[in-house]
């Protein structure tokens, strides 16, 4: 597809700030949505309307099919073996607290460790440390090099026969560089380690392979995908979902209930406790096939442009300090996280943002990865397919000119 | 002396004489570089203003009657903001800052101009100012 008939599927990018035209580079944060999605949500919220998977009523059916429709056009996307491995959420933080909570109480315990990637997200550091204030399990943390590279050698000096889950991003929010998962897999699971894909960002720029990966867990969110927010998704090798206890009691995940006690649905309706965001989820099947096509190769040399020559204008700008270094069999993707000499990121953010250009400041939650950078945060300017090479050249000259007004 | 509220209308007119928001950015840059230092010994914890992306020291001590304000931030802009603030507050009885609204603020288009979680800085600056100026009140 040609990029400017892909920009037109996303009203947004025809918005103006400040009188400007909107220069969107935080896509990291969440995605634009194309006008497929919008129009299905619309679908979805006059038309089809009512609770799924309860009454015997039509539009009931009918809302009740998009939802599961949009569950196996998520399975076959990632390459899950079946669509019951697919449990809806409201976002990969909830899929991760599903997984620390259900699967933690139940099989990590005193004494257990779990190994998790310095560079996570703060969704993929909290709840583990809420489980190991419960139980007594240590985390272990696996160091990122100077590059922002993980090392293999070190995982596996990390492993241990207490270890029992390794927690690791497909692409780290501020790295932008494509972890190794397949090789994480073979080396964990070697030692009887389970690993969870943190797959946030990896589902917007690669094409994830569950079954061939491996992996036990990968979890996302609809909305950074082009989808609508509030959808998220867990995904699990079955027998992982028959042996978790349910995380959350409710309607619609149980199988009969009785004062003496209660039994429960099979997986995934197990751990879907509640009325769940069927308007948001229906939107996952026009979302997928948004995020196919961008993957497709006239809009992927795009992409490889735009980001060859960001990588290109940031690494050679001295005052410039880029975190996150492709090298070493590590890919990098269009996100850039970096800090400039003298200038404080929210001085510079302030500017772009008044210049049209969105990006992200701060910490981009994960203050420990900060801290091991030795900054108290970084900017960081995050592409995806509808960005163009004038956009990236605009924002290249504006960084430019913000430096200089700050110098 | 002028009053507070001929100072703030003073500001808010300055203010608005650039319609360009990278002017008024470099405004309050320049306005920033006007603090006089602020000791190293004074940025502790207890000083620091909560809610801002960037780090930001508020000081305040009482001379002849009136509450002295000095301050300091590690960004350019926020230390221009804090430095209106303190060029508007400084030297004025706690009495008097304390019974004030802070409206001048909304006409400076401070606040519906900056992101959010600025807004929230500005709001943490405005509730500090005031909180100190309440405490230091006659009681
Ligand atoms: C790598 C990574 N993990 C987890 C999350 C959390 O996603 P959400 O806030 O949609 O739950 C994000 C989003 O910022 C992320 O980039």
């Amino acid at each position: 597809m040609d990029l400017e008939k892909f920009r037109s599927q996303f009203p947004q990018l025809s918005r103006t700030v400040y009188g400007k035209p909107l220069v969107y580079l935080d896509n990291a944060a969440t995605a634009l949505r194309p006008q497929s999605v919008i129009d299905k949500w619309a679908e979805s919220a006059s038309m089809n309307t009512a609770n799924i998977h309860r009454a015997v009523h039509y539009v009931a059916s009918v809302a009740t099919e998009e939802y599961e429709n949009a569950r196996k056009a998520v399975a076959s996307y990632i390459g899950a073996s079946s669509p019951s491995e697919i449990v809806f959420t409201s976002g990969a933080t909830a899929s991760l607290n599903l997984v620390a909570s259900s699967y933690g109480s139940a099989f990590i315990g005193k004494g257990d460790e779990i190994i998790i990637a310095e560079s996570e997200h703060h969704s993929d550091i909290v709840p583990w440390q809420m489980l190991c204030e419960r139980t007594g399990a240590s985390i272990k943390v696996w160091k990122v090099s100077d590059d922002g590279h993980l090392d293999l050698a070190q995982l596996e000096s990390l492993l241990s026969p207490s270890s029992k889950i390794c927690c690791v991003a497909h692409i780290s929010n501020v790295l932008g560089l494509v972890n190794p998962v397949d090789d994480i897999v073979n080396i964990c699971h070697s030692k009887g380690c389970l690993v969870l894909v943190d797959g946030a960002q990896g589902i917007v720029h690669t094409r994830p392979d569950v079954s061939k990966t491996g992996c036990d867990f990968y979890v996302f969110s609809g909305h950074k995908a082009f989808a609508s927010p509030g959808t998220g998704i867990l995904y699990a090798r079955k027998e992982l979902l028959d042996s978790m206890p349910p995380f959350m009691g409710g309607g619609e995940m149980i199988n009969t209930v009785r004062w003496s006690g209660s039994t429960y649905a099979e997986a995934p309706m197990k751990f879907e406790a509640g009325t769940q965001n069927f308007t948001g989820v229906a939107t996952l099947v026009p979302a997928l096939s948004v995020l196919q096509s961008s993957m497709e190769e006239d809009l992927a040399a795009n992409t490889d442009k735009v980001c060859g020559y960001v990588l290109d204008a940031l690494s050679s700008d001295r005052r410039i300090h880029l975190y996150g270094l492709p090298g070493d069999g590590f890919v990098k993707i269009p996100l850039f996280s970096f800090s400039v000499e003298h200038c404080h990121h929210e001085d510079l953010a302030l500017i772009l943002d008044k210049m049209g250009i969105a990006v992200r400041s701060g910490q981009m939650c994960a203050e420990p990865l900060m801290d091991r950078f030795g900054v108290t945060g970084m900017l960081r300017a995050s592409f995806a397919p509808y960005n163009t090479l004038s956009e990236a050249e605009y924002f290249v000259r504006s960084l430019d000119r913000a430096i200089s007004m700050l110098a | 002396m002028k009053t507070l509220k001929e100072i703030q209308n003073e500001k808010v007119e300055e203010f608005a004489m650039f319609d360009d928001w990278l002017d008024k950015y470099s405004y309050l840059i320049e306005l920033g570089n006007t603090l006089p230092p602020f000791p190293e010994s004074l940025k502790t914890d207890d000083r620091l203003i909560k809610g801002c992306q960037s780090r930001v020291w508020l000081d305040a001590r009482m001379e002849d009657g009136s509450l002295v304000f000095s301050a300091d931030s590690d960004a350019l802009i926020t230390k221009g903001i804090i430095a209106l603030l303190v060029s508007v507050y400084s030297g004025r009885r706690p009495e008097e800052i304390a019974s004030d609204d802070f409206s001048f603020i909304e006409r400076l288009g401070l606040r519906e101009n900056l992101s959010p979680t600025r807004a929230n800085g500005l709001v943490s600056m405005i509730e500090t100012i005031r909180r100190m100026a309440e405490n230091n009140c006659a009681k």
